[in-house]
């Protein structure tokens, strides 16, 4: 896959522009993903995408074919995403759920048997999945960005240092904060469950 | 993570664990704690099931052309194809800089106008009407302050980009690295940084003054430099962007002038930036 990946940065690098849909059709999906966890938004994620296949673009000259192209381009979604919503907070625009924690799925998760199953399940399902989403959306946009890179990603502290220009303390930080604040919210509703 | 087996693990260690992060060879000692102590094999099954339970964060499915989709949007705004990618880039990226020097320049020759003048000469550019800006001193202060916290943040976000950017550049291929872009922004946000710092120095903000004015210099060697640097030369960019731990300074400042923004006006327009 990295392979093909250099072999159509080559041909976009010697002037082929066209190859270069090839590495937006392979990687544009997961680009989405990566934006709507960190967003939280649709529309928000959909011009990440755009945004961050024109920066790779503008910007291919510094990909060095040794590192994963799709490391690259999550680092450059991550950080626009990281400056949009910023930018954002700044103009005191609101973009995500600005819910906290479902206090409701928490009473629901309790009035539920841990075996039951059927519409309740489903509907117990969509209010963690609600409560999840409100707990993330109290991170701050640099734990979330630093949370969202090693949970959904898999990259190492190490590389999210590095993709976010922090020192290593400051982005293992940030995970562990992210982390306490999601147990704290998520704990009650998983031990009901359990 | 000495005594890992003596004592009870903490929060940070089960992260580490979980996420699979080798620091110190945590994985075997904590992995040896767990086979041994319940109450912390306990703690560490309900982490694993609330950080498991963040996996069921739904993401919007995307329709069987979304890559067509996508590619069609993309293309419309590549450049032109036939020249360079960074002649390119000039014809299309630097005129929204350029024009925030520019928006920069307006927002304080208003500011310094509102402060210096009274109410005869209010900036323009606050969208309210005229008359209501000209009933209330406070507010006009407020919003001249507001206004330009919101473009001293801006500032401060695109110099820490560039800054983050040479500081994570990779090694030069070929001898030398081409750090064009990173040179015209950085003299496009010189402009801005002066006319802010001069700001400050009217205004008496010792401390924004001090922070621009270090900004400044890192902000002159990178402008100065040559639009294709070595090895060495590359290194003491980075050693001048570490040593003056401008990056952290800049974030922290910015992240000052983000709480400020949100903090509720009090009708004062204050002293500082």
């Amino acid at each position: 896959m990295e392979d093909s990946d250099s072999v159509a940065v080559a041909r976009v690098r010697s002037g082929d522009g066209d190859a270069y849909r090839v590495l937006v059709d392979r990687h544009s999906r997961s680009v989405f993903r990566l934006a709507y966890r960190m967003t939280g938004n649709e529309q928000d994620s959909e011009d990440v995408v755009q945004e961050t296949f024109l920066r790779a673009y503008k910007q291919l000259h510094r990909w060095e074919a040794r590192s994963s192209f799709g490391t690259w381009l999550y680092r450059i979604a991550a950080n626009y995403s990281l400056d949009l919503m910023r930018r954002r907070k700044r103009h005191g625009e609101v973009t995500m759920n600005d819910s906290g924690p479902d206090d409701d799925a928490l009473e629901m998760a309790q009035a539920l048997p841990s075996a039951d199953a059927g519409p309740e399940r489903l509907l117990f399902s969509n209010r963690v999945q609600a409560c999840v989403t409100g707990a993330l959306n109290e991170l701050s946009q640099q734990e979330r960005t630093a949370f969202v890179l090693r949970h959904f990603e898999g990259q190492s502290i190490e590389e999210i240092s590095v993709a976010l220009g922090l020192s290593g303390n400051a982005a293992k930080h940030s995970i562990f904060r992210a982390v306490q604040k999601l147990r704290r919210a998520l704990e009650p509703l998983v031990n009901t469950q359990s | 993570m000495n005594n890992v087996n003596e004592k009870h693990l903490n929060e940070e260690q089960f992260v580490l664990y979980y996420y699979g992060e080798d620091a110190s060879g945590i994985q075997e000692s904590v992995a040896e704690h767990l086979g041994e102590c319940e109450s912390c094999r306990t703690a560490y099954q309900t982490l694993q099931r609330v950080l498991n339970s963040v996996d069921s964060l739904p993401v919007p499915e995307r329709g069987a052309e979304y890559e067509s989709d996508v590619w069609g949007a993309v293309e419309r705004r590549l450049p032109r194809r036939g020249k360079s990618f960074l002649s390119r880039w000039f014809a299309t990226g630097w005129k929204p800089i350029s024009a925030a020097a520019a928006m920069a320049l307006v927002v304080i020759a208003a500011f310094l106008a509102g402060r210096g003048a009274g109410r005869g000469s209010l900036p323009l550019i606050m969208h309210k009407p005229a008359a209501q800006i000209a009933n209330s001193g406070a507010e006009n202060g407020a919003v001249r302050e507001r206004v330009l916290l919101v473009a001293v943040g801006d500032h401060l976000e695109r110099s820490q980009t560039v800054l983050v950017e040479l500081a994570n550049a990779g090694a030069p291929k070929n001898g030398s690295l081409d750090i064009s872009y990173e040179q015209r922004a950085a003299e496009d946000l010189l402009e801005s940084n002066r006319l802010y710092r001069q700001t400050a120095v009217s205004t008496g903000d010792e401390s924004t003054r001090a922070m621009l004015e270090e900004l400044e210099m890192v902000l002159l060697e990178i402008a100065h430099s040559p639009s294709a640097v070595s090895e060495k030369q590359l290194d003491e960019l980075r050693k001048q962007i570490e040593d003056r731990g401008i990056i952290f300074k800049v974030k922290v400042f910015g992240k000052q002038v983000e709480q400020r923004e949100a903090a509720p006006s009090n009708g004062n327009s204050g002293s500082s930036l």
